[in-house]
């Protein structure tokens, strides 16, 4: 039963696309709420990473109990559970959304409906949430609030006539978000009396507290001492503290239905805390869990590894710090002939791989040589046995080779319609198959795509922004595996092959590669002091040739007088440049090289 | 006082010029002749410093700049007064000079001063190309220098000679080389052009305005002046330096040894005692310093053993004779040979160097790859 406490209780989270504003309204409604005093509070507290700021999204959830006085006299607790905005993080968010009874959507009056807010109200629809729409950035002039009102009528079927009119970053109208909040999204309805069944939508290790499972309680009651169970894998573990995020940890003594918290037990792996799990009373165990758990699974793979050799145990240090907090970071050591000792990671997606790629080099202060990202191909053998394949060194050879899989994502790309050609041939080149168009009124449309992840993982984002002048908006979830004419291309220096430079394509795109490949190695290859050949091959054949020409002339032939410094320096800048380089068989190059394959453009 | 005396090569730098040549970067200053005095007498100033402090004999010294030429050549005489007590008998004292701005008089009075081997910039030979080179003076202005000096007693004459800038040919090369040798000067300076930030040339290369050789053109006419000179009777001992036998430039020498020097005047660089420093750049900066009794040092560098080892390594490599192995193990107390070992193996199968009577040297095509080849020993 719902007591009068849980009316009092409102879960809630803001979904929008990239930038419309999210985390400046939540800011505004931190402050507006006096959870933190408004000079102490720093920019958008809830994204609290460096790297978050930077590129303005959220990558690790936060979630804050807001206290608020509503006009009707009563006093309600506003749990808002912040969700990351990135098509990478989109079962994070699902499981963020399931532990909300509404969500503010908020959308630009610029800008309109975007592919993420769509994509993230039809995740919110999924989750049976109750949708209030606002309207943010209204002091800007080329706001155009009727027209985007429509459009959430038109396009989501949304009534919008009671929506907020805000400007977040100027601190306009949030009071009336704050009582949107409490009239439009449901006050949870658990139940206290039933056994203990609560939703871990977050995870993150602390070095003191092991790690802290932020979590929704749905029925029950959780406290400390008592025995809690994870429902997916049946570990148990008792309850050291329990409390609310204000966003920082206050314990509390205990956690009731409808509440928003953390728990702590001595739990010292957060591979061992699964988003999405059920938490239950191991003495007195529900009966079934909460729907809608799966495993993370990587979608991308890429090879890292040290620059300097020495930094090895460095990296993998970094590595297990960072897997700590991110259980959807894979690694396992793997050796490359060109490139030593390193680790072969798995990522929910691009960006994440990105985000993890920056945070090693910046906050662990490693130089790093990667690989191009691959992602995992499912391999039939002649003789019945089956592979996956992330790394394309180890892909066995094609006459033992029956068939091969790649993963294959659904897309959508929301575009003003002058681009539907501009993408539709994208698409096409990026072997996507057509599934339908919408218009979502004159002027926007949305197309919808199967498309090869492998295809998608180079610079699909990039090749998309530059042909709709950024106007484009993509987004992506995996469809499943098919069939597909794929080989190994090989990159040859010097009649070597380089293995870190071996990459995975379709046949019909494998001569376009190959020598793309081979013209941009020319280019970043430095001469030496022998000629390079730079072939692409399949297998044995070569289907792509360059040469560097061998460097004639590296001499200072010039008085410089006493000034030995000065020559010295000149010296010292060509010995940095040369320690930049990896020493391949009789080849040195610089690092770029291993990453160049993304840069191609076709 | 009353130290050991210490041997030293003494450069002395003029910072003055008539003009400013196109692919020139070192530190002179064009059309400010009249600040010549009061120069002066801060290098005098400068001068008596390190006399005072040091026991300071000079093996060789260096009279460069700029053109040590263009200024009133009293004020030369004043500076080799104050530093001819201290010469070593013997030694070689170079000036360099540039045509134009020597006459028959003033050469026999730099010759009187004692000054024995003269450097005449001539760069050359082709009149349309010292336009392009931004030179103010003729081929014939170059003749007239030349004669003089022979004639108020230089027996010791370099002339500096540039290759492989924009629309000099082969041909033109060759009879730049043919003309120097024909005349008989005793040492040649062969640079190729290297374009540095700050000069004429590098605006005009940034504009798209300079077409510049490329590197097969460059080394063809190295190749040229090497057997060119070579068959002249020049040897070749530094990668840029020809001279008959026994003129080689012995300032020159100490630098490429490794040996130690005192540089003075603006801009000019030291070493002493493991260290490396050098003066402001500046001639107001650097002269009134010395007006307030200080030394112009701008900075300095201590020098690891490490460091240390490598410039050896890397200034022999430049000379012919190449790095004497057994001197450098006696001098750094290593063993050459173990401590580089991977370096020379790697080096050697790639046809940079050789060692011939335990010194090791750079091959041709080492020569040509020489900054490769010393970034390895780094």
């Amino acid at each position: 039963m719902a007591g009068d406490r849980q009316k009092h209780i409102r879960n809630f989270c803001i979904i929008a696309h990239i930038d419309h504003g999210k985390s400046t309204l939540a800011d505004r409604l931190i402050e507006k709420t006096g959870v933190i005093s408004a000079r102490d509070m720093e920019e958008q507290v809830l994204d609290n990473m460096a790297l978050e700021r930077e590129r303005g999204i959220t990558i690790k959830l936060q979630s804050v109990k807001l206290e608020y006085t509503a006009q009707d006299g009563q006093e309600y607790v506003l749990n808002l559970i912040d969700t990351p905005g990135h098509v990478d993080f989109t079962y994070e968010v699902s499981r963020s959304l399931a532990a909300c009874e509404g969500a503010v959507l908020v959308v630009d009056a610029t800008q309109g409906i975007e592919a993420q807010t769509l994509a993230n109200v039809y995740l919110a629809l999924d989750n049976n949430l109750e949708l209030y729409p606002v309207i943010n950035k209204i002091d800007l002039p080329s706001a155009d609030p009727e027209f985007v009102k429509k459009e959430i009528e038109d396009i989501i079927g949304l009534d919008a006539s009671d929506a907020a009119l805000i400007s977040a970053k100027e601190g306009l109208n949030i009071e009336e978000v704050l009582e949107g909040i409490v009239k439009y999204i449901p006050h949870p309805a658990g139940d206290e009396d039933k056994p203990l069944k609560a939703l871990i939508f977050d995870s993150f290790y602390d070095s003191y507290k092991g790690v802290i499972a932020y979590i929704r309680v749905v029925d029950g009651v959780l406290k400390p001492g008592m025995n809690m169970r994870m429902m997916s894998n049946n570990k148990e573990y008792e309850v050291v503290e329990a409390g609310t995020l204000k966003p920082w940890l206050n314990p509390t003594g205990l956690l009731m239905a409808g509440d928003v918290g953390y728990v702590t037990a001595s739990i010292k792996n957060v591979k061992d805390v699964h988003v999405g799990d059920t938490i239950t009373d191991a003495d007195n165990p529900c009966k079934e869990a909460l729907p809608g758990y799966r495993k993370v699974t990587s979608m991308v793979y890429c090879g890292i590894y040290p620059a300097d050799g020495a930094d090895y145990e460095n990296l993998k240090d970094a590595l297990e710090k960072l897997q700590l907090n991110d259980a959807a970071l894979l690694f396992e050591p793997e050796t490359s002939v060109a490139l030593g000792f390193g680790f072969r990671c798995g990522f929910l997606g691009l960006l994440h791989m990105e985000i993890i790629q920056e945070r090693l080099e910046r906050e662990y202060n490693l130089d790093l040589v990667t690989t191009a990202p691959s992602v995992i191909y499912h391999i039939t053998k002649t003789n019945g046995e089956k592979l996956e394949v992330s790394n394309p060194t180890n892909l066995p050879v094609p006459q033992e080779i029956e068939y091969m899989e790649e993963p294959i994502v659904k897309a959508t790309i929301m575009t003003p319609t002058e681009y539907v050609g501009a993408i539709m041939e994208l698409c096409q080149n990026r072997r996507g198959t057509f599934r339908d168009m919408q218009y979502m009124e004159e002027k926007r449309a949305i197309l919808n795509y199967d498309l090869p992840l492998n295809e998608i993982i180079y610079d699909f984002f990039d090749a998309l922004k530059s042909r709709t002048k950024g106007y484009a908006s993509f987004d992506y979830e995996l469809k499943g595996y098919e069939r597909s004419d794929l080989v190994k291309l090989d990159i040859l220096l010097n009649t070597e092959a380089v293995d870190a430079l071996s990459f995975i394509v379709h046949k019909d795109k494998a001569y376009a590669r190959g020598r793309s490949m081979a013209e941009k190695l020319k280019e970043v290859i430095p001469r030496q002091m022998f000629e390079i050949p730079i072939q692409a091959a399949i297998g044995t054949k070569i289907i792509a040739r360059e040469t560097v020409k061998a460097l004639r002339k590296d001499v200072l032939a010039k008085c410089y007088g006493g000034d030995i410094s000065r020559k010295k320096k000149l010296l010292e800048k060509q010995k940095e440049g040369k320690k930049r380089m990896r020493q391949v068989g009789s080849v040195e190059l610089p690092q770029e090289a291993f990453m160049s394959v993304l840069k191609l453009d076709d | 006082m009353g130290e050991k005396m210490k041997e030293v090569g003494l450069y002395i730098h003029i910072p003055f010029c008539r003009s400013k040549c196109l692919y020139c970067d070192f530190n002179s200053y064009p059309c400010r002749e009249d600040d010549a005095p009061e120069y002066t007498e801060a290098l005098l100033r400068e001068l008596h410093a390190y006399q005072e402090r040091y026991n300071f004999v000079y093996k060789t010294v260096f009279i460069g700049g700029g053109t040590p030429t263009v200024i009133n050549c009293r004020l030369i005489g004043e500076i080799m007064d104050k530093i001819a007590p201290r010469i070593k008998a013997g030694a070689e004292i170079s000036m360099e000079s540039n045509p134009g701005t020597v006459t028959f008089d003033t050469l026999k009075y730099y010759r009187s001063l004692g000054i024995n081997r003269l450097s005449i910039g001539l760069q050359a030979w082709q009149a349309e190309l010292l336009g392009e080179l931004g030179r103010i003076h003729t081929t014939e202005d170059f003749l007239n220098a030349y004669n003089w000096a022979r004639e108020s007693g230089f027996d010791n004459i370099n002339t500096d000679l540039i290759f492989a800038f924009p629309n000099q040919t082969t041909d033109m090369w060759k009879e730049t080389l043919d003309k120097v040798v024909s005349l008989g000067v005793d040492h040649i300076s062969c640079y190729s052009l290297i374009l540095e930030e700050g000069t004429g040339f590098y605006e005009l290369y940034k504009e798209g305005k300079l077409q510049l050789p490329d590197e097969e053109l460059d080394r063809e006419m190295y190749r040229i002046a090497v057997d060119t000179l070579g068959s002249n009777g020049y040897l070749q001992y530094e990668i840029s330096n020809f001279a008959r036998k026994n003129m080689e430039c012995r300032h020159n020498l100490v630098y490429w040894r490794n040996e130690e020097y005192l540089g003075v005047g603006a801009g000019s660089h030291s070493k002493l005692e493991g260290k490396r420093f050098w003066n402001y750049k500046d001639i107001n900066r650097y002269i009134s310093l010395a007006a307030e009794g200080k030394l112009p040092v701008e900075g300095q560098e201590e020098l690891s053993a490490d460091e240390d080892m490598w410039e050896t390594i890397f200034l022999a490599l430049r000379l012919n004779e190449g790095l004497d192995m057994a001197g450098f193990n006696s001098k750094y107390g290593v063993d050459f040979r173990t401590r580089y070992g991977s370096q020379l193996k790697k080096l050697a199968a790639q046809g940079l160097v050789f060692i011939e009577s335990d010194r090791l040297k750079l091959t041709k095509k080492g020569i040509d790859l020489s900054n490769s080849v010393f970034v390895e020993f780094a």
